[in-house]
């Protein structure tokens, strides 16, 4: 008898001691990526005020003086240049970031520095080592995106109280891009210049050509298919709806908002798929 | 009662087993190794037990719950040194415990406590900011099974854990052991130092080929496997096989290895008497009681002469 009590107690106790990490490990294990993240912090916050500042230069008053004289009073899309192009810049820094975070520290996280070997040896499941870099990120995404509004609205380039919404826009447009990224790269066993490769025919081109600069109707009928697969376009046009109220059809506003989740969530899963695989060695 | 208990365990890779029907228990508070030369099974026996490595059959069970159905419970109340360290590199020493401590959902406050604890008890304390790159292996080791105990574990996974380290924090590490295992934690280790299992191992079981090959306490096995003593003798590295053959009847069994003859027999001293009545004529000699080495040498062993 006092055999199967103790067994019962081992159980017991273990049931207990696993309760927090069922629910919470995503955020224990995000945690850890945001330590790593605040040892950059000052030079996050110096690249999240520069790049936008930057930009605003280059395109708002370079630019800018350049597009919106050749577009006459009427603009681009009814506003300046400037007001224009915001919504996708800040997009654009979206994907950036998602790109940076979904390729080589996940290659990391699995073999260089492998913190997802570890968090899966303690209680986290793989579906929360997943969970908690998409948490992670998506912070890091809506911070800086947050600063990057903030620079802009103090431009003049999107107005406050709309503008705002083009930050959760944007983090979902990270995402959306990411997830399938974070797939491809959890699936990758060696590192054989694959992600420079990314870099190079994905994330380029989809900033060029996802009507982020200039709209999408400029570009010859042919390529406007990227900017149809692109989240960029689609997360660069919901972000122009929000910050200066551009008319958009409503079943389009669906279609962008229905694509990019799907992207989300659908990268989401496949990397929670191709995780547990990986990590049940 | 078991706080580990496999039954034909088996573990396979395609159409490769690593680990082939294994079956054993571990009692709450013994302390078990496992032992067996390199690509055993050892390892994979040892990710299975620790919930991270999905069995291909047999039945399992770890603190009584089955690891398929309850990894994280389990997860939770295990410590892990796997064979190889995956502490982040990109965090500092003392980091490395907080960041542990909080996938288990513990207080900051009491990791906090826990980290600067161990800290001393791995005698890494006045290394605590420094990044963990810095730190030389035998720190790092350290450094893990500081990391292993963060949870206060019932059972702890230890895969070679003193590879790696010097005599002295070998010493030390066994005596830390010693008293986790005084406090009731259950120990499943595995090591290729015999000396080391002979010190920690209650019981053991040597694996090879993904199989036990036998089962029970240091004594028992150096009982069963092997004589009392052992005469060592080396002719010189190429007489040595030659020699054997004119030894050959002496004692229970010979075995020869490149640099000496091994000559298991209960007297020790009267088999040297016998080899130099033989005519032969040893560069050395050694009489030494029997060890789990020879037990070892004796199950996965290459040249076996009986
Ligand atoms: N993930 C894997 N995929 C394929 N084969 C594997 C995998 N892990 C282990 N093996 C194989 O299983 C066998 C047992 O490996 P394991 O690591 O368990 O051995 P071990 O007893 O720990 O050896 P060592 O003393 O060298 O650490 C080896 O032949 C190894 O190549
Ligand atoms: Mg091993």
């Amino acid at each position: 008898m006092s055999q199967t009590r103790a067994t019962t107690d081992f159980a017991a106790e273990a049931r207990a001691a696993g309760v927090r990490a069922r629910r919470f490990g995503a955020l224990y294990s995000a945690e850890h990526h945001v330590r790593v993240w605040r040892r950059y912090l000052g030079v996050n916050v110096a690249s999240a005020i520069g790049t936008p500042v930057m930009y605003l230069f280059a395109f708002g008053v370079g630019l800018g003086v350049l597009v919106n004289a050749n577009a006459g009073p009427g603009g681009v899309d009814g506003v300046s240049y400037l007001v224009f192009i915001a919504p996708a810049l800040i997009a654009t820094a979206a994907v950036t970031i998602a790109s940076d975070e979904f390729t080589y520290p996940v290659m990391q996280g699995f073999k260089w520095n492998p913190i997802y070997v570890g968090m899966h040896a303690a209680p986290i499941s793989a579906r929360q080592v997943v969970d908690g870099v998409i948490i992670f990120v998506a912070v890091r995404i809506f911070a800086t995106t947050l600063v990057y509004f903030l620079v802009m609205a103090a431009f003049g380039a999107v107005p406050l109280a709309t503008g705002l919404l083009t930050v959760p826009i944007a983090t979902l447009t990270g995402i959306a891009f990411g997830a399938p990224l974070f797939a491809y790269a959890a699936a990758q066993r060696e590192d054989r210049g694959q992600f420079a490769v990314v870099q190079r025919v994905l994330v380029l081109p989809l900033t060029l050509f996802s009507g982020t600069l200039f709209p999408l109707e400029q570009l010859p009928v042919f390529l406007r298919p990227i900017g149809w697969i692109s989240p960029l376009w689609h997360g660069a046009e919901l972000g122009r709806v929000t910050s200066y109220a551009a008319e958009r059809p409503v079943w389009m506003i669906a279609v962008h908002l229905v694509f990019l989740l799907a992207l989300a969530i659908g990268g989401w899963r496949l990397t929670v798929r191709v995780t547990r695989k990986r990590l049940d060695a | 009662m078991t706080v580990i208990a496999a039954s034909e365990l088996v573990k396979r890779y395609g159409d490769f087993a690593a680990v082939d029907g294994i079956s054993f228990e571990v009692a709450p508070g013994e302390s078990f190794g496992l032992l067996g030369p390199n690509g055993a099974g050892k390892s994979t026996t040892m990710r299975m037990v620790g919930a991270v490595s999905t069995r291909t059959s047999g039945s399992l069970t770890v603190l009584g719950l089955d690891p398929d159905d309850y990894g994280p419970e389990i997860r939770s109340r295990l410590g892990v040194v796997p064979q190889q360290d995956n502490l982040d590199n990109e965090l500092r020493v003392r980091e490395n415990l907080l960041t542990y401590g909080r996938y288990f959902g513990l207080p900051r406050r009491l990791v906090a406590e826990r980290a600067d604890e161990l800290l001393q008890f791995a005698q890494l304390a006045d290394r605590a900011g420094a990044k963990v790159d810095e730190l030389s292996g035998g720190m790092k080791r350290r450094l893990t099974i500081a990391r292993a105990l963060i949870n206060d574990p019932r059972i702890l996974l230890l895969d070679e854990p003193t590879t790696g380290l010097d005599p002295q924090a070998r010493h030390i590490l066994w005596d830390r052991l010693f008293r986790l295992k005084e406090q009731g934690t259950t120990l499943l280790l595995t090591t290729h130092y015999m000396d080391e299992a002979e010190q920690l191992c209650d019981r053991l079981v040597v694996v090879d080929h993904g199989r036990i090959m036998a089962e029970g306490s240091p004594a028992s096995l150096i009982r069963s496997y092997s004589t009392r003593e052992v005469l060592e003798v080396r002719f010189g590295s190429d007489r040595n096989a030659d020699a054997a053959a004119a030894l050959a009847g002496l004692g229970d069994r010979l075995e020869v290895l490149p640099d000496r003859v091994l000559v298991y027999a209960d007297d020790g001293e009267a088999a040297l008497a016998e080899v130099v009545a033989r005519g032969l004529q040893p560069l050395t000699s050694l009489v030494r009681r029997s060890s789990l080495e020879d037990v070892f040498l004796r199950l996965t062993g290459r040249s076996l002469i009986e």
